[in-house]
């Protein structure tokens, strides 16, 4: 008798050489330009929304699943990267296809320089530190003095961009398929990193930070290092976002925010890129579909629905799905 | 001789990993037993089915008359088995005296704590000395003393000691041996050793298990398993 | 000079709402190693429950006693249905199943008892001699009921055998078990603990603030802050923290920030301090053998 093989929950992604892995990416990649011409302008927002919200799980995931470390309020990069394109927008016009690696490199430099320090704390000290900020960003957002800039309570409104070069495509669909662009790259991006010597630094210090050390891996670079792309790639999240819906304000990225984002890479899969696909579906969907079942209270639905799945799936979908496959693979041993 | 443990076709998994296939074994009121035999025969796990820790069992395991495989493991603990697990389970953040304390908790009676701790810091005054710091700060040896003393202080009738010599010195060994001894023959409490150390078990031992994978291979007095050419090429050296 | 001390004072009331949660917080921390993140929700739950008996017709203290008691009960039934069967799962997912109680008891409130704002009485009489032109008589009741609470549960961690267990089984179930603590009872009882504490800071607050599902959405951040300043794992430490940042919080509101930034900079400061002392003021530093 044969013994499947468990993949643990520690790699991070299929390896792409895989034949199979890649011809289901490019099957992907078609269905999901399809859609482009297949969904209509609302639907096309969420699918844009969707988009956004992946490659910001994707920055989290990076923090908490790679690299052991908690935040609680990566909400405030999404909105800085939201707030990036809407004041270059705006004051600078800027246009809107830069905008989005200039919100990830301000994200980088803010996010490096705010883990440095608070890197020295861990667990729930660390998650104490990124819950201030959470909460502080919208109300720095507010803030009378920075009003010229932020716009203040009132926010900015954006303009949507037209499809370039006379393309055919509504304003909907273009967005759209930038943001899928943009999501590719920064998947690719992602896949790389993790797979390479920062990546295993990374998952060495989660798994035993003071042995990563004796080994001459520089923990306090490395963390911060992490937690400042975590925090570009929420920070492109949030530029994304902020194109698709053509307006930024403070009261769009609440503490709530934040516990979304978190919620968002648990139910899909801790530490996994297709976690943060999964993730972002969820967090689209799934409170209004809330809605749909209860009118008076929908959010005790939510909150319901949070913990079946956590019981049934405390490694989120990935999770679930690696269990499927492992005794699939059982099976026919 | 009365058998104040007596096990009967002890079988033990964890999860689908079954480790103990049949056991069959004998604790005598007063004795002192040792359960030998390499890294992997399954010793561990026959302490901890003992005490319904952390494995499934079947088979039947009695306390003087009284069924522990239908309990769990705080009710035998009340029942006078006290466990000193290998890693000797320190309560890291608590002080030693609070780690007395919680081994006299599973007693019925309150009276006479005092005077137990004052038995247990003449066992091993070092602890004495170390009574308000905090037992993560304990070196090795004085942890496994801390441990033995915990288990002492729930006036246990059988005393259950997981490799009381792992990662120890020559010379704490000995004394840790020597004061086991003492307990046994002072307090009267009977005791089951599992250790990979065989000549140490051996000569503190009154009877002895040699268990392989699993399974008891011999058993005997200790002078018997001593004198047995298999145990002495395999387990002692000679 | 006088403005000062007033809004010191002020401060410390509020503190001793902070104080009392944070409380509940260290509880089922020590008892659990989870920070209960639906713990704000669970007391405003609970004052709703309170409101809803003393408008059946209870004398107040009679809905107090019986408010602490039913929330005892279903803060321990709570851990016994949802928390328990999630022991072996990783720590995030806890979390998200945390995070999912909140959710619903701030929306259950919602619906059972509506969002217009109520009022609720406060058994220290507005004239007691204890009140005067700084602080007035609830906010003085207020602190000294947080003051009492925390230490009896100070001399119940200290100093009976219970306590102590309580402590052992959340550091290491299985020596605990080992020395026959039941390890599940402990949880529920410190989950229990944890709910009539919350109870009775719900029942402090809302005579101040008015009752409604919002009202301690705001109190659960600082309390974890004072938790955490004070040193997690030390129920003294929880109550000074409190107190810290309810004077804090009022004295940045007042003189520094205004009322908009003032919730950020308490945290950066709050954050500042962690990262100087990392236990926390009053934490133990654990010191673990490599």
């Amino acid at each position: 008798m044969t013994t499947a093989v468990t993949p643990s929950l520690s790699s991070p992604v299929a390896s792409l050489s895989s034949r199979t892995v890649r011809a289901g990416l490019l099957v992907l990649l078609i269905l999901a330009v399809g859609l482009a011409f297949v969904a209509k302008g609302y639907q096309l927002f969420q699918a844009t929304m969707v988009v956004a919200y992946a490659i910001a799980l994707v920055g989290l995931n990076m923090l908490t699943g790679y690299n052991g470390q908690i935040s609680l309020g990566h909400g405030a990069f999404f909105a800085l990267g939201a707030y990036v394109t809407g004041i270059l927008m705006e004051h600078a016009s800027v246009p809107y296809w830069a905008t989005v690696p200039a919100a990830g490199v301000v994200c980088l430099l803010i996010g490096y320089l705010f883990g440095r320090p608070a890197l020295k704390l861990e667990g729930l000290y660390l998650a104490l530190a990124t819950f201030a900020l959470g909460v502080a960003m919208p109300q720095l957002l507010k803030y009378k003095h920075l009003e010229a800039w932020t716009g203040g309570v009132q926010g900015i409104v954006l303009m949507k961009p037209d499809a370039p070069w006379g393309l055919p495509l509504t304003q909907d669909q273009w967005v759209y398929l930038f943001s899928l662009a943009v999501a590719v790259v920064m998947f690719w991006i992602a896949h790389n990193l993790l797979q390479s010597g920062t990546g295993r630094a990374m998952r060495a210090i989660r798994d035993h930070a003071m042995a990563a050390e004796a080994m001459g891996v520089d923990n306090r670079h490395y963390k911060s290092m992490t937690f400042g792309v975590s925090a570009a790639f929420t920070g492109v999240g949030g530029a994304l976002s902020a194109i698709a819906v053509q307006f930024v304000s403070p009261d769009s990225f609440t503490l709530f925010l934040s516990i979304s984002l978190l919620v968002g890479i648990v139910v899909g899969g801790v530490g996994t890129l297709w976690g943060a696909l999964y993730g972002a579906l969820f967090i689209m969907f799934v409170p209004n579909l809330a809605e749909k079942v209860s009118k008076a209270a929908p959010w005790a639905v939510y909150g319901v629905v949070l913990i079946l799945l956590m019981f049934a799936m405390p490694g989120g979908v990935v999770g679930l799905l690696r269990k499927l496959q492992a005794w699939w693979a059982g099976r026919q041993a | 001789m009365t058998h104040l443990l007596e096990v009967r076709d002890l079988h033990a998994r964890y999860g689908n990993t079954k480790v103990l296939h049949g056991l069959n074994l004998d604790v005598a009121q007063g004795q002192v037993t040792a359960l030998l035999g390499a890294n992997g025969a399954g010793k561990t796990t026959t302490l901890r089915a003992l005490c319904q820790l952390m494995v499934q069992t079947t088979g039947s395991i009695s306390l003087d008359g009284v069924a522990l495989n239908s309990r769990n493991t705080e009710q035998i603990a009340r029942l006078g088995v006290g466990h000193v697990p290998d890693g000797r389970g320190t309560f890291m953040a608590l002080t030693t005296e609070e780690n007395l304390r919680l081994g006299a908790f599973s007693r019925s009676s309150r009276a006479g704590l005092a005077e137990d701790m004052d038995k247990v810091y003449a066992y091993f005054p070092r602890l004495r000395e170390r009574a308000s710091q905090q037992a993560g700060t304990l070196s090795g040896g004085e942890q496994q003393m801390l441990a033995i003393g915990r288990a002492l202080m729930g006036r246990p009738r059988l005393l259950l000691l997981d490799e009381p010599s792992f990662g120890l010195a020559p010379l704490v060994v000995k004394d840790i041996f020597a004061i086991m001894r003492r307990i046994n023959q002072e307090e009267k409490v009977s005791i089951l050793l599992v250790e990979q150390n065989a000549k140490l078990a051996l000569d503190i031992a009154d009877t002895a298990y040699l268990l392989e994978t699993g399974r008891v291979v011999l058993q005997g007095s200790s002078a018997d398993m001593r004198s047995n050419d298999a145990v002495r090429r395999a387990y002692l050296g000679e | 000079m006088n403005e000062l001390l007033h809004q010191t004072l002020s401060g410390l009331a509020t503190g001793g709402i902070y104080a009392s949660v944070a409380l509940a917080l260290v509880m089922i921390y020590q008892a659990t190693h989870h920070i209960n993140f639906a713990q704000g929700e669970m007391a405003m739950f609970s004052t709703f429950l309170a409101w809803m008996l003393l408008d059946a017709g209870l004398p107040y203290w009679g809905a107090f006693a019986l408010t602490v008691v039913l929330s005892f009960v279903l803060a321990a039934a709570i851990e016994f249905a949802v928390i328990r069967p999630m022991h072996k799962a990783p720590e995030l997912s806890v979390v998200v199943v945390f995070i999912g109680l909140l959710v619903i008891f701030h929306s259950l409130a919602g619906w059972l008892f509506g969002y217009t704002i109520k009022t609720f009485p406060s058994p220290f009489a507005a004239n007691a001699w204890y009140g005067s032109q700084l602080m007035s008589a609830h906010e003085v009741g207020a602190i000294f009921v947080a003051l009492v609470m925390v230490a009896l549960l100070f001399s119940f961690f200290r100093f009976t055998p219970l306590g102590l267990a309580m402590r052992a089984a959340a550091q290491n179930a299985n020596s605990s078990r080992l020395v026959g603590i039941s390890v599940g009872r402990m949880l529920m009882l410190g989950w229990g603990l944890a709910g009539a504490i919350g109870a009775v800071a719900g029942m402090m607050v809302a005579p101040v603030v008015f009752l409604d599902p919002n009202m301690m959405t705001g109190v659960l951040l600082y309390a974890f802050a004072g938790a955490l300043i004070g040193g997690i794992d030390n129920p003294v430490g929880a109550v000074l923290g409190g107190f810290i940042v309810g004077v804090l919080e009022n004295l940045m509101g007042s003189y520094v920030v205004g009322t908009e930034l003032k919730l950020s900079v308490a945290l950066v400061l709050i954050v500042g301090v962690l990262i100087v002392r990392p236990s926390g003021l009053l934490g133990k530093k654990i010191v673990t053998r490599v």
